[in-house]
């Protein structure tokens, strides 16, 4: 291959992954544009909150519980080299406001609940569902996108907050019921370490972002899916991947933004 | 007869679709629709009648603005169809009422609340007057008694007609069928033939059919076009004019001729050669 070809390849490839780019932005801000209209009609949205909320929950729930665990053992196993086991509330809480509520309840939003919406988009256009919607005069984007955006912006912090609340009853059972740490311990320890803002504030604006995140990817490939069955499995597979990776991304991000400076 | 190189003063001057010249392809390498003129009358059912990827379901698409026609336009009731106004579209769409091949029915709704969505999108009527329309709209089609159902429990041709029933709530002036009778049993069929002609007399409105099932369109439409393989109208005429003409290719189609004009076998080396032997 001479330098040109590498060139012209090159070039080829990075034109390619402008153009999608663009294409997903142009995607997001037409979706931001059909927000209002949605939220006018209000019962769409809590049917999806429903649908992609409420189903979740089990996954979550019993996620959190295992999570809580396994940081009260891991946890009281470190802390207590160094004399500090009664901090193991602390411990606890601080990992999954912060971290593990948002972040791992974003990757099983995406493994459930996205996948499921990619899919039933996907199916839809593949039964020219949306089509059919659009030659009723009905904007899909209007109709069937945006209530689902909303729903799944929505759900997300909640299920973040139910799988942070399992799991720090998760650590209280092995802390406490289990090991046998004090109980006030755990729990003042908690309640003085932990703030509001800076903590349980900053963890629901993660999981705000990984809903915002999660949600756009799992619509857009089902919106832009190949209208066939193999279509549909491909972009339910490219939701996962996708919407995994940009949460560990903007993790990453979020987490330098708003943890970098200490107090 | 007409040809189709002729002129189609001969058709109702009261055009409520004009499609002028078209030409289209989803790829520019590949042109599904070729110079494609068609008038279609006010108040009649006009079929567009052609073999499998002749362009048909496209030409509709077309009418409805889902695709832009790289060249030629399209007429709607004096209206240009121009795809890229969104506004115009849903317009102009808010007039029509098209029946997809395979229905497209929502699946997550009953039968009730399929026919109902495009009233409780586009009107603010109160529940009872929707309940009572929806009704009147499945009786029309002979499921008043199959409201209540799952999409999932109605068999394909119930499925047709709920998406018939739907796509006539609003009362559309403009009701497009694409392949109304693709899959369905004899009785299905004739049942829905019937229901096309009664809805359009009954309603006044103007219908378009595409489809390849020459006899149940011959029974049931005013004026017919055929298309060829190459996206060209072939010819135009009534069910009558259509039957009686000696075009090879027309008579080829409307008697289900296997090889003629429209070749059986899709071009290939010839057979000796692909397989090796000497003749």
């Amino acid at each position: 291959m001479s330098p040109l070809d590498l060139l012209q390849a090159l070039g080829a490839r990075a034109l390619k992954v402008f153009r999608a780019l663009g294409h997903h932005a142009f995607f997001f801000a037409e979706l931001i544009a059909h927000l209002p209209q949605a939220l006018r009609r209000f019962y769409l949205v809590v049917v999806q909150i429903h649908a992609i909320g409420n189903y979740s929950l089990v996954i979550i729930a019993a996620s959190g519980l295992a999570v809580g665990f396994v940081l009260g053992l891991q946890g009281y196993y470190t802390l207590s080299r160094y004399g500090a086991a009664e901090s193991l509330g602390l411990l606890v809480a601080l990992s999954l406001v912060r971290e593990l509520g948002p972040v791992v309840t974003a990757l099983l939003f995406a493994g459930r609940a996205g996948t499921s919406l990619t899919a039933e988009i996907g199916l839809m256009k593949a039964g020219e569902q949306l089509a059919a919607m659009e030659m009723m005069a009905i904007d899909p984007k209007s109709r069937v996108l945006a209530p689902r955006f909303i729903g799944g912006i929505i759900a997300m912090p909640l299920l973040a907050a139910m799988f942070s609340a399992v799991g720090i009853f998760g650590g209280y059972v092995v802390g406490v019921l289990l090991i046998g740490i004090d109980a006030g311990q755990f729990w003042s320890q908690m309640q003085d370490g932990v703030d509001v803002f800076d903590d349980v504030g900053n963890g629901i604006v993660k999981s705000f972002v990984f809903g915002v995140a999660c949600t756009f990817v799992a619509l857009y490939q089902g919106y832009e899916t190949q209208a066939t069955p193999e279509g549909v499995a491909q972009a339910t597979t490219r939701t996962v991947v996708i919407s995994s990776l940009a949460v560990l991304l903007l993790d990453f991000v979020l987490t330098a933004v708003m943890f970098s400076t200490p107090r | 007869m007409l040809r189709a190189q002729s002129r189609q003063d001969a058709v109702s001057q009261d055009d409520f679709i004009t499609v002028d010249r078209v030409t289209f392809g989803y790829e520019p390498s590949r042109t599904i629709l070729n110079d494609v003129s068609a008038r279609f009358a006010r108040g009649k059912v006009t079929a567009i009648m052609g073999g499998s990827g002749c362009g048909k379901t496209t030409l509709l698409r077309l009418i409805g603005g889902v695709y832009a026609a790289d060249r030629g336009s399209i007429i709607f009731d004096g209206e240009r169809v121009d795809a890229r106004d969104k506004n115009l579209l849903f317009r102009l769409r808010r007039r029509l009422g098209m029946l997809f091949q395979f229905g497209a029915l929502f699946t997550d709704l009953t039968v009730f609340e399929n026919v109902a969505f495009p009233l409780r999108e586009h009107t603010n009527l109160p529940e009872s007057m929707i309940r009572d329309i929806v009704l009147m709209k499945l009786n029309a089609v002979g499921l008043r008694g199959a409201a209540p159902l799952r999409i999932s429990e109605v068999s394909g041709g119930m499925a047709r007609r709920i998406a018939l029933a739907r796509a006539i709530a609003l009362d559309p002036d403009l009701i497009m069928y694409d392949e109304p009778f693709a899959g369905l049993d004899p009785i299905s069929m004739g049942v829905t033939a019937n229901l096309i002609r009664k809805l359009n007399d009954a309603t006044g409105a103007t219908s378009l059919i595409v489809s390849h099932d020459v006899q149940e369109c011959f029974m049931i439409c005013d004026y017919a076009y055929l298309l060829s393989s190459a996206g060209r109208v072939v010819a135009h005429g009534t069910p009558r004019e259509l039957q009686a003409s000696d075009d090879p290719e027309v008579r080829q189609f409307i008697r289900g001729e296997p090889d003629g004009p429209v070749r059986f076998h899709y071009p290939a080396r010839p057979v000796a050669e692909e397989f090796g032997v000497r003749v």
